[in-house]
């Protein structure tokens, strides 16, 4: 079947009172983005309260389709058929087509849901319903009509053209990216955190990333790595600025003058407070993290809250109250975990002390982060100095 | 500076190379199999190159076949012969120290052919044992394939020693070679050696990748492993990839140049770069290091510092190396090559490779050794407590 164009369905959009053409804008203008590589023309534009992509000559579908089903707002997508109005007789050859090739079988239980936008047409909204009823009926000896739970709803609208559609792809749901500020995500290269993102993006948040790298003690591909992480999330929450921080010398010198089974907090402890300076200078307004409570040591309620207690911004955790079998189910679906899963080190677990503390007390931490006094301010400014920063984008 | 020492892993393509693979690709791109005069250009390239091969190992050009490389030669050697020769018995032998392209073709055989496979041991040095080998051998023995030159330590193995087991227990039993690591280091004479099958590659030549060759005796009952046009004899079908095959015959003629000579100056360079090595506390090089080891091939382990992060950390000033063996350095696996030879604990996570060709200069390995001096000390210092 060749469809012409897609109804964008929005369900939360829908009820935002005066606010609302904000968030429409936004979906078309995130539509428009994620069917930039696609191959064909379209033309995205609102109509009547709906979003509506026209795809005008030759266009890839399933790309399309794929496409639209990376943008965070819509519900579902209808494949629509338009058809030009040459009276009811062509109307209703046109509807026995598009049943025809839909649903070949033929036994189904169906309803009619005209609507008209062209108020001038020769028949009312119910005359349609129960004249293409009947043609239906006609030629499909086997199909019935249920009003209340029918398999096939045929929607037929009514405008300049006349528009057939009975099918609904689900769309990821969520609202557009755009609408709701942006956040600054601590992205590892791990399997959790690309989800964290996808989770805030999902509500509308454009996303910026911070990547803490420790060469040599992690390697270039590990960092690749990271890049492609982004790359993937950046299909949902568009593009994304990658702030990637060289910690090496922090890590060190944290290594050389705190406990060693309290290496990890206090280097997550860093972490933070440096991206939260990028996010500050970047106008984020939140900081997201893929933690979930005791997924490790430096993640049970002690340690979040010790390197919690760094941050003045909220820090969003998505994922706090999710096992890692349902995490990895999202990994999958966004298809982050075959790159997550590749075997490069990340910087948290070089210097991991055989048995980190796992109920961090917050004073004595901030105890053993006296030791670093003399150099850490000077080397947090060099961090902050010499950060690559990489545009990533689909 | 930068300094490639990695060229076990692969080598820089000798520039006249990289014309001629050019001018055959955009000039000379007819297909051998054409009747037209273009094919027969194309043709040319890959009889002279079959000339120089067969002329490097005294061999009968028809005995040379072109594929993709290394593993393809590898698979080809193992599957086409003990498919051919199933009926003659159905036991192969190879050493534990293979490369993956060999042991995991050994493994398919294995478990998915009803082939028996003995593993051989080495020796502290690496070097098979070929006690281990009389004893491996049985009346269904019809293959037996052990490689040239190891490529994580470079080990050099008692080929001719192997081979004269082997045909005195029966001289029907087929010897492959592995000789990817050893062709263009060493002389090889396969029929004088007693080698039936050899295996060779063009990238580690400072040829092109995506071509090696294989010689096979034409005595050998081998079956191909893809099907297709019937080129080469029916032994790899597929049309001949011809600038590869060019290039890698120009590499091949050109690393065999007053070889001798190159691998005078590799080894005293070698020697100088062990001397200079010996300097470092707590290290150790793997395997044999006199003249009976590869010239080219220095494995040495540095105990406290994991190989990843000297390899990155002498990345970071412009020294290539590699960390055990570039093949199977994805799988951040121990490996099994310096585990066979019995290394200390501390050294099998800690060991790199460094491998030179006749480009590395003195004044190369002299900034090697003193990166060395100067970044061990510092990361031996944060280490994993």
């Amino acid at each position: 079947m060749r469809f012409h164009s897609f109804l964008i369905k929005y369900g939360e959009i829908g009820i935002k009172g005066k606010n609302r053409y904000l968030f429409e804008d936004a979906l078309v203008r995130q539509i428009r983005f994620a069917l930039k590589g696609v191959d064909g023309d379209f033309h995205v534009h609102k109509a009547q309260g709906r979003v509506y992509v026209d795809c005008e000559g030759d266009y890839d579908y399933e790309e399309t389709v794929e496409g639209l089903k990376r943008v965070f707002g819509i519900v579902g997508i209808c494949p629509v058929v338009r058809v030009e109005d040459r009276g009811f007789e062509q109307l209703s050859q046109d509807v026995l087509d598009y049943m025809k090739e839909m649903y070949p079988e033929g036994n189904q239980t169906f309803k009619v849901e005209a609507r008209r936008s062209r108020k001038q047409y020769p028949k009312t909204s119910m005359e349609i319903n129960c004249d293409l009823g009947g043609v239906i009926l006609d030629a499909f000896p086997e199909m019935k009509v249920d009003v209340h739970n029918p398999q096939i709803r045929l929607n037929v609208e009514v405008r300049e053209e006349i528009y057939l559609y009975s099918e609904i792809i689900p769309g990821p749901g969520g609202m557009p990216v755009g609408t709701n500020g942006n956040a600054m995500l601590l992205l590892s290269g791990g399997i959790d955190s690309p989800v964290a993102g996808y989770m805030i993006s999902k509500r509308g948040v454009g996303l910026q990333a911070t990547y803490f790298h420790a060469p040599p003690y992690t390697s270039e591909r590990a960092k690749e790595k990271v890049v492609d992480l982004a790359k993937l999330v950046s299909r949902y929450a568009g593009p994304i600025q990658l702030h990637v921080v060289n910690f090496t010398d922090i890590q060190l010198y944290i290594y050389e003058k705190c406990p060693h089974e309290e290496l990890t907090i206090i280097m997550r402890r860093y972490m933070m407070k440096i991206a939260e300076h990028f996010a500050k200078e970047n106008g984020c307004l939140g900081l997201i993290t893929g933690e979930s409570i005791g997924q490790v040591a430096s993640q049970t309620m002690q340690s979040l809250a010790a390197t919690n207690a760094v941050c003045t911004l909220p820090v969003y955790r998505p994922l706090i109250g999710f096992d890692k079998r349902e995490i990895v189910e999202i990994a999958e679906k966004i298809d982050t975990f075959e790159t997550s899963i590749q075997p490069f080190e990340d910087c948290c677990t070089i210097f991991v002390a055989k048995h980190p503390v796992t109920k961090p007390n917050l004073e004595r931490i901030e105890k053993s982060e006296r030791n670093l006094e003399e150099k850490i301010d000077e080397l947090m400014k060099t961090a902050i100095e010499t950060t690559e920063v990489i545009t990533v984008k689909p | 500076m930068e300094v490639y020492l990695d060229n076990s892993a692969t080598t820089r393509c000798y520039p006249e190379v990289g014309d001629l693979v050019y001018k055959v690709m955009c000039q000379d791109y007819g297909n051998p199999s054409s009747m037209h005069r273009k094919g027969v250009d194309a043709e040319h390239y890959v009889k002279e190159s079959k000339d120089r091969l067969a002329k490097i190992l005294k061999v009968n050009q028809k005995e040379i076949f072109f594929t993709s490389g290394g593993t393809e030669s590898d698979n080809l050697a193992l599957i086409g012969s003990a498919r051919a020769n199933k009926r003659a018995g159905n036991h192969l032998i190879t050493s534990s120290i293979e490369h993956p392209a060999i042991l995991n073709t050994m493994r398919y055989l294995e478990e998915e052919e009803g082939f028996a496979v003995t593993y051989l041991p080495v020796d502290a040095n690496g070097r098979v044992k070929l006690e281990a080998l009389k004893e491996a051998l049985c009346p269904e023995t019809i293959l037996v394939s052990i490689m040239y030159v190891n490529n994580e330590m470079g080990a050099v193995q008692p080929i001719d020693e192997a081979v004269q087991i082997v045909k005195k227990y029966n001289p029907s039993i087929l010897f492959h070679s592995d000789a990817v690591q050893g062709f263009g280091k060493y002389h090889i004479y396969p029929k004088r050696q007693g080698i039936d099958m050899l295996t060779a590659s063009g990238h580690k030549i400072h040829g092109p990748k995506g071509i090696g060759f294989i010689y096979i005796n034409e005595k050998v009952k081998i079956k191909p492993i893809v099907f297709g046009g019937e080129q080469q004899k029916n032994i790899r079908s597929g049309t001949e990839n011809v600038p590869g095959i060019a290039g890698l015959g120009l590499a091949s003629k050109m690393i065999y140049q007053d070889l001798d000579m190159k691998v005078a100056l590799m080894r005293e360079l070698k020697s100088y770069f062990l001397e200079g090595l010996g300097r470092i506390e707590d290290s150790t090089v793997h395997g044999l290091t006199d003249d009976s080891s590869a010239p080219h091939i220095i494995s040495v382990g540095i105990a406290g510092i994991r190989s990843e992060v000297l390899l990155h950390a002498l990345e970071d000033k412009g020294i290539y190396v590699s960390s055990g063996s570039a093949c199977s350095s994805n799988h951040p696996a121990v490996s099994g090559v310096l585990k066979g030879i019995g290394a200390p604990k501390q050294f099998l996570d800690a060991t790199v490779r460094f491998s030179m060709s006749e480009f590395t200069t003195k004044e190369e390995i002299d900034y090697t050794l003193d990166t060395l001096y100067n970044c061990v000390p510092m990361l031996r210092k944060y280490t994993r407590r």
